[in-house]
């Protein structure tokens, strides 16, 4: 056994933990914010804040 | 639940959790570039094997042809439609769901697919270096091919600016490699090693002839293949109608030069014989090119290059395809439960989980080019939507209508040129992989009748469209 087979073990060790991080971060949003708030982004909403696009000879936006 | 006034944004709307805004142009251009430069050192020397050093070149310049026609169509349309979900909110717009719909699957199947390719690569250049070092027996790749997965999915959910930060730095680096080994071996400064005249005459100039060309075609799609990736970061950019074409064609630029450049320098180097084996010769051609050198300086650099022109892929694969997955759940169009962000990091976190199982699938259990084959159909079919998309969007909505942030010159000439190379790259694609293509074309159909009979019943068709863009002309 030579060093690239630690360093296997080492890759396998640093993707569970990578995981770990995700998946422990992810239960616990989940369980304090309501699903509401999570999934209120709409589209679009920063430019209905600053930008009015004007029709030739009208107003009329979607 | 305890919520400060930096977690949520007050609009007009109320209170909504969205990305967060905090992108230059510079992570724009990372992210396009990022994607691609993979192609540059590895993958686009098929193209040789197809046809030679001179169809390789001509391949190289028509797929830029097709790939500035592109990027100047999203420049435009993207500096307009401001929101996640890239050409999949175009079409949302501009045609209609049943379009948005495909546009959104083409999107995120080329890139989960190409991020799953980048991480065989990795698993394979790893083992490549463990031999390199001594090691006998040959490596598992499995643990690198996961950790590579892993590790920029972590990177992805903590927040888009690290990400594309650090797709900037390593993207530079590969950029530079490529710089500095054109210099290096290049008459210019370097010792001039370069042999075209000798490689490239007599049967070696057009081996297969003019057919051998439009094969190359299939294969030239590999220098730029991902660049209209930057429409993704729409709603993540400061300024999207600046940010956004300067990126994308600043990105555009750096590839033609890059992809030149890497022809140059590999067709001087090493016969096309050689060049165009991917699987037995030249597997990175870049660094095989470092290694004829003699130069160890070069071949550290390149080796360097090569990993982190893979990494920079996969990263940017995964902001790509989240953010689409997750602009079709915003809308309905898939479950809801993927349109979240989340609250501290500002990122579709969900789309991002939900993902990685999926490119951790394909990257361990299928072969590399019918994964890569995948993601190139994938993405012919999403360039095929974009000059029917432009044609309808000047016409709806022309440019005395909605202010750009770019306007492309000489329409409709790219929108037909498009529509033109990509009728070429299909047939090209046809001869070499046409059960794929036909099995691909069957699945989008199959997908298409689930979600005109199914699942649009559950679109809210009025909420999708949120933008505040003036009615169609004609409307």
């Amino acid at each position: 056994m030579d060093t690239w087979n630690y360093i296997e073990y080492g890759a396998w060790a640093l993707s569970a933990l990578f995981g770990l991080l995700i998946v422990i971060d992810w239960i616990k949003i989940d369980t304090t914010y309501t699903e509401e708030m999570l999934t209120s982004s709409r589209e679009g909403v920063l430019e209905a804040m600053t930008e009015k696009h004007k029709l030739e000879g009208g107003d009329g936006t979607i | 639940m305890a919520q400060s006034d930096t977690d949520v944004d007050h609009t007009a709307h109320g209170q909504s959790m969205g990305l967060l805004r905090v992108l230059g142009p510079a992570h724009v251009w990372a992210l396009g570039v990022g994607i691609v430069l993979v192609g540059e050192y590895m993958g686009w020397n098929f193209a040789v094997g197809k046809g030679g050093a001179y169809a390789a070149l001509i391949a190289c310049w028509f797929a830029g042809i097709l790939y500035s026609c592109v990027a100047m169509i999203d420049s435009e349309v993207t500096s307009t439609v401001a929101a996640a979900g890239g050409q999949y909110t175009q079409a949302k717009h501009i045609i209609g769901p049943l379009m948005a719909f495909n546009v959104g699957l083409y999107l995120v199947f080329a890139y989960t697919m190409l991020e799953a390719g980048n991480a065989i690569t990795l698993g394979f250049l790893v083992d490549t270096v463990a031999g390199m070092t001594g090691h006998e027996g040959g490596l598992d790749q499995r643990p690198f091919i996961v950790l590579a997965i892993m590790f920029l999915a972590w990177l992805n959910y903590r927040g888009v600016l690290a990400t594309l930060t650090f797709n900037l730095v390593i993207t530079a680096i590969a950029f530079c490699a490529i710089i500095t080994i054109f210099l290096a071996t290049s008459p210019l400064l370097g010792a001039g090693e370069m042999l075209h005249k000798d490689l490239m005459s007599g049967q070696a100039s057009l081996p297969y002839g003019w057919l051998g060309i439009l094969a190359a075609m299939h294969f030239g799609l590999w220098y730029y293949l991902g660049i209209e990736g930057t429409t993704q970061a729409a709603e993540e950019v400061r300024s999207p109608a600046r940010s956004l074409p300067f990126g994308t064609l600043a990105g555009i630029m750096t590839l033609l030069i890059a992809a030149t450049l890497t022809w140059y320098i590999c067709s001087g180097l090493m016969p096309w014989e050689y060049l165009g084996d991917g699987v037995n010769g030249a597997v990175a051609p870049l660094f095989s090119a470092a290694q004829i050198s003699g130069s160890s300086a070069l071949v550290w650099l390149l080796g360097i290059g090569t990993l982190f022109a893979t990494l920079a892929s996969a990263n940017g694969c995964i902001n790509d395809a989240s953010r689409a997955w997750f602009s079709m759940g915003r809308d309905h169009y898939l479950p809801a439960w993927f349109g979240a962000v989340h609250p501290v990091y500002r990122t579709p976190y969900r789309a991002i989980i939900f993902l990685v199982p999926i490119a951790l699938i394909f990257a361990l259990g299928a072969p590399l080019d019918q994964v890569i084959t995948f993601s190139i159909l994938s993405g012919l079919l999403g360039y095929t939507f974009m000059p029917i998309n432009m044609i309808m969007f000047r016409k709806k909505w022309p440019l005395d209508t909605i202010k750009r942030g770019y306007e492309h010159p000489l329409h409709p000439l790219p929108a037909i040129s498009l529509m033109a190379l990509c009728s070429v790259t299909y047939f090209a694609v046809f001869l070499g992989y046409g059960t794929q293509l036909i099995a691909m074309i069957g699945f989008y159909i199959v997908v298409s009748l689930w979600f005109h009979f199914w699942r649009y019943r559950f679109v809210k068709r009025a909420d999708q469209f949120t933008m505040p863009w003036p009615r169609p002309r004609g409307y």
